[in-house]
């Protein structure tokens, strides 16, 4: 073979040494890239393994059924109801504003919910699911299956959702539940991760709020395939939760309803209380609002009306309510004097119309005076210079200390928001509240309950157990959890002398009954359903000296939110205490006329089965009890709905 | 320089050429060519039609060319080297002005039928044009300076060209094959030495003049390179491409999740896995025994090449087959070493593999001058 004659033997050997050189480089860096793909493949392919697991796996939750709210018979006051939603993805869509523009002609849409919805659309991935529509009716949510092939990408869907079908009569006790905010989650060390769940609902007042725990129920898990963009590709695993316990509580629905349609457009409070076990019947405060509108985000409007009503609808003022209890005080105070022993029931004290300590004169109501006043008709009567002269006699801390004991001043651990521990005022609590030594003045005004005292309706209502039946009684709002009767603590007595105990309830039953009883008007005919009880009115003002001398201005003629507040505490029946009930009528006007009607009308519906019988009450009441009863908006036991109020 | 130097007569004639292919490339190509179609149909969800049917007709066409190229005698091809580098010298200034732009750098001249890449022509020109300058070039100029300078500029241009367009993945592979030929012809070492030397200037440089108006790269170039140097500075942004490989690669494990079975491929958390990071689902796949399996194909081939260039006394021939070779082992060693995380990610394909219909030509048409080089060395 002839060679080119530039080559030379010299060139060649360079040329097979550099291949040769070149050659075993790339050798190296073979070996090097084996090195390494020994190094990610063999030695560090757990750690690998875990993180594409990481990668591709993702837990997603469950939300467990809550648990549902009965009343004490079983009736449903809190449901999970079925949510008939709408759902688009953009993908399966193909042309989403089309298909939504479709869509808008076969359910209720307004043109801003159609646009947001197509702009919410636009912006998301295209396989994320928007809710175009939520509580459709059956017929629209059957229209859209219907229209199915008309509606590619868009699924008919059914959640659950919290329903109130009692709405207005529960709203206090209950409240509602709305989505978990940053304030809820503030405080827990490790959040339920259910709470992280988007439009994830929790309690936010009430019932639903303090029984959380319980109605929450736990969240089951699926383990679920994703891709990069965070898209489910499919299911691995899947552990069911577990639902929610159902509560039982001690109300009573259709005494609640009776109660709630009985207080009517006052700003008022009933409590009705089962003196045996401290079973709370009835709980009822007015105005009310519907809790079906918080649950569905309250639009600004609707709740500016609630936030700017004087009557103030959102307040619970069964328990956050503290009110001047006012004569209904007056127990307490003839309590604690007996008990000391400054006095016996028998002892008489007169009532010239007032009385005089330390140059100052604290007259009575009666402004002629009682005349020569013992335990029976001071209740009954209502007489304040008896009480006056009683506590100066016994002293503040010993009124305050049967105060206590007999449910005032303190809290109660019921599942209800805003519990006020009221007011038990002495003298240690003055000079700590007010840095003043307790005045003679103080003890005139508390003996009367007015002054410093303030308590609750719950807490009139748990003293007027006690009273009747002369156990601490306590009160509760939960009777059953998940069907099981939770166990009703037995009240221990109170320890009080019987006597003076029938000496208190001999006055209570004078005062509904007796022929100068300042509650006569309310008293209960039917010998077995007799009730005993105290009125009371408290000043929201002072009364000056001069107005004094001009003649005190009646109730009528003032502004409605100077009037005195209304109350009443009783009990029925007289000789079987069953029921103990506190009615508190803001601005009302005189316990007897404002709060014992209604007392009694809802005692005696909590005594009966079904609306009270007319024979119950006194033969001339009749005829306006019954007009009254049958104008009553009360909720249809079968459809649950109110009838709308007629303007007459 | 004709090939009337060559005893023609002892070179096979007509389908007897056949005969001397060097048969064990073929195969050896034929085989990373069918994993890379696997991979491609594993990668589409296991879809044919989407990536797998184009490139199985690719190689198919590729390997007709082949086989064309590789029966015109290597002296023809010697001839064709100077009009070969400055046709794709000439397209490389053209679609500085009229390509097509793709992801916002100029590289394409559309053909109708297919999308052509002149720097791809331009690789094994390149090659062909150094063999041809050496074979041309007395041995004992070599390491003069002038004539280290001619190669030099021979090479410099096209990469100045390719990387202006912008395409740092290919200029480099340019540079990397045109000091390969340079190295086999036996240029002195100082020259490498002080190359060598310069590079480390440069890449001082590089870091030095950032930010100020003569900065050397585009911003995205720094980009790759500081996610490089530290990928998990910003995992869910530029590193994501890099750690999402890595733990493709890793969570193989030594036998792999099984054929179709990536999830990493599978739910997408891999970039361009059709493309550049292709050996990211074959590793995922089929694990360290897969992944080194192709690794030793690869070595196989490159092996087989310089076998046959060390066997080859025309130096053109070797001088080819080299350089051939050396831009296959640098796409190899570049592509490995992004997708492990050893390199930055610079855009250069797997050969064979990675999904596209030009680099597989051209790689078959470099492989055709190897045959044909094989076929007809001197005897």
């Amino acid at each position: 073979m002839r060679r080119n004659p530039r080559d030379t033997e010299e060139s060649n050997r360079t040329l097979n040494r550099r291949t040769l050189l070149l050659g075993g480089a790339m050798g190296a860096m073979v070996a090097v890239l084996g090195a390494r793909m020994r190094y990610l493949q063999v030695e560090q392919a757990d750690e690998f393994k875990l993180l594409a697991e990481e990668n591709r796996i993702s837990i997603r939750l469950i939300p467990p059924d809550r648990g549902l709210i009965r009343d004490r018979n079983g009736k449903l006051i809190a449901d999970n109801e079925q949510n008939y939603r709408v759902i688009i993805t953009r993908e399966a869509a193909g042309d989403a504003e089309l298909v939504l523009r479709r869509l808008a002609n076969v359910i209720p849409m307004t043109a801003e919910e159609l646009d947001s919805a197509i702009e919410e659309v636009k912006s998301l991935s295209a396989f994320v699911p928007v809710t175009v529509a939520e509580r459709l009716s059956w017929q629209d949510f059957s229209k859209v299956a219907l229209n199915a092939p008309a509606l590619p990408g868009v699924t008919p869907e059914v959640g659950l959702s919290r329903q109130y079908p009692l709405d207005t009569d529960f709203a206090h006790v209950v409240g509602y539940v709305g989505p978990v905010s940053d304030k809820d989650l503030e405080g827990l060390a490790t959040p339920d991760p259910l709470l992280r769940i988007p439009k994830f609902q929790i309690g936010k007042i009430g019932v639903e709020k303090w029984m959380e725990d319980t109605l929450r129920g736990a969240a089951g898990t699926k383990r679920i395939e994703v891709n990069s963009a965070g898209r489910v590709m499919r299911e691995l695993e899947r552990q069911e939760g577990e639902a929610g316990a159902d509560i039982r509580l001690t109300i009573d629905a259709d005494v609640q309803n009776f109660a709630q349609a009985r207080l009517g457009e006052e700003s008022a409070a009933v409590v009705v209380m089962d003196v045996t076990n401290g079973d709370i019947i009835c709980c009822a405060s007015a105005p009310s609002f519907d809790p079906n509108l918080f649950v569905r985000g309250i639009s600004h409007s609707d709740y500016n009306v609630l936030m700017e009503d004087d009557h103030r609808p959102l307040a619970n003022k069964t328990v956050s309510g503290a009110y001047p209890p006012g004569s209904t005080f007056k127990m307490v105070t003839a309590l604690a004097a007996l008990e000391a022993g400054v006095i016996t029931p028998e002892t008489r004290v007169r009532c010239p119309g007032y009385i005089e300590y330390g140059g100052r004169r604290f007259h009575c109501w009666k402004r002629g005076g009682h005349g020569s006043v013992g335990l029976v008709r001071s209740l009954s009567e209502s007489c304040d210079v008896y009480y006056y002269d009683i506590a100066q006699k016994v002293g503040i801390d010993k009124i305050a200390e049967m105060g206590r004991r007999l449910g005032l001043g303190q809290r109660y651990e019921i599942p209800m928001s805003a519990i006020t521990e009221g007011i038990m005022p002495n003298k240690q609590w003055k000079l700590e509240r007010h840095k003043q030594d307790w005045r003679i003045g103080d003890t005139i005004n508390a003996s009367i309950g007015q002054g410093y005292v303030l308590s609750s309706p719950l807490q009139l209502a748990v003293m007027t157990a006690r009273l009747a039946s002369g156990r601490a009684v306590l009160p509760r709002l939960i009777r059953m959890v998940n069907e099981k009767e939770l166990p009703a603590p037995e009240a221990a007595p109170l320890g009080l002398t019987q006597e003076f105990l029938d000496g208190i309830h001999l006055g209570m039953y004078e005062v509904v009954n007796g022929e100068q009883g300042t509650a006569k008007s309310s008293r209960i005919v039917d010998p077995t359903l007799i009730m005993a009880g105290k009125t009371g009115t408290s000043q929201v003002r002072n009364i000056t000296a001069a107005e004094r001398e001009a003649g005190v201005i009646s109730n009528d003629q003032l502004p409605w939110n100077r009037r005195d507040h209304a109350l009443f505490v009783g009990y029925a029946p007289y000789d079987a205490p069953r029921y103990a009930i506190s009615v508190v009528v803001e601005h009302g006007g005189g316990g007897s006329t404002a709060a014992a009607p209604i007392a009694r009308d809802v005692i005696l519906r909590a005594l009966s089965d079904g609306l009270p019988s007319l024979e119950a009450y006194p033969s001339s009441q009749r005829g306006r009890i019954e007009s009254m009863l049958k104008e009553l908006p009360l909720r249809d036991p079968v459809t649950g709905m109110v009838p709308v109020k007629t303007q007459t | 320089m004709s090939f009337l130097e060559y005893r023609v007569k002892q070179a096979p004639v007509g389908l007897r050429k056949v005969l001397y292919l060097n048969w064990p490339l073929v195969v050896l190509l034929t085989a990373v060519a069918s994993v890379g179609i696997l991979m491609l149909h594993s990668i589409a969800g296991g879809e044919f039609d989407v990536w797998a049917k184009r490139q199985a007709q690719v190689f198919g066409a590729g390997l007709v060319l082949m086989f064309i190229i590789a029966m015109i005698p290597i002296w023809f091809w010697r001839n064709m080297a100077g009009i070969a580098y400055l046709v794709a010298f000439l397209l490389l200034i053209l679609v500085e002005f009229m390509g097509e732009t793709n992801m916002g750098a100029q590289r394409w001249i559309n053909l109708g039928f297919m999308q052509f890449q002149p720097s791809e022509m331009m690789k094994f020109s390149l090659v062909m044009m150094l063999a041809a300058y050496y074979d041309w070039l007395d041995p004992k100029r070599i390491s003069r300076p002038l004539y280290v300078l001619i190669p030099v500029l021979l090479t410099v241009a096209p990469t100045v060209l390719v990387l202006m367009q912008p395409n740092l993945g290919t200029s480099l592979m340019l540079l990397l094959a045109g000091a390969a030929v340079m190295f086999a012809a036996g240029v002195s070492l100082w020259y490498f030495g002080g190359v060598l030397a310069l590079v480390v200037a440069v890449i001082v440089g590089v870091f030095t003049l950032r930010g100020t108006p003569w900065q050397f790269l585009h911003d995205y170039q720094y980009t790759r390179i500081d996610t490089f140097l530290n990928p998990g500075a910003d995992p869910l942004g530029a590193g994501y491409n890099i750690i999402q490989a890595q733990i493709a690669l890793g969570s193989g494990g030594w036998s792999g999740k099984g054929y179709m079975q990536g999830t990493q491929s599978r739910l997408n958390f891999l970039p361009e896995k059709h493309t550049d990071f292709i050996f990211t689902t074959l590793a995922e796949e089929f694990g360290f025994v897969g992944a080194f399996s192709l690794l030793v194909l690869y070595a196989l081939i490159i092996g087989f090449c310089l076998v046959a260039a060390f066997r080859n006394r025309d130096r053109f021939s070797a001088l080819l087959i080299v350089g051939v070779a050396a831009n296959f082992f640098f796409y190899i060693a570049v592509n490995l070493s992004m997708v492990m995380g050893m390199a930055p990610v610079v855009g250069v394909p797997l050969p064979l593999l990675s999904y596209g219909g030009s680099a597989m030509l051209v790689l078959l048409v470099g492989f055709g001058l190897v045959q044909s080089a094989h076929v007809h060395r001197p005897r």
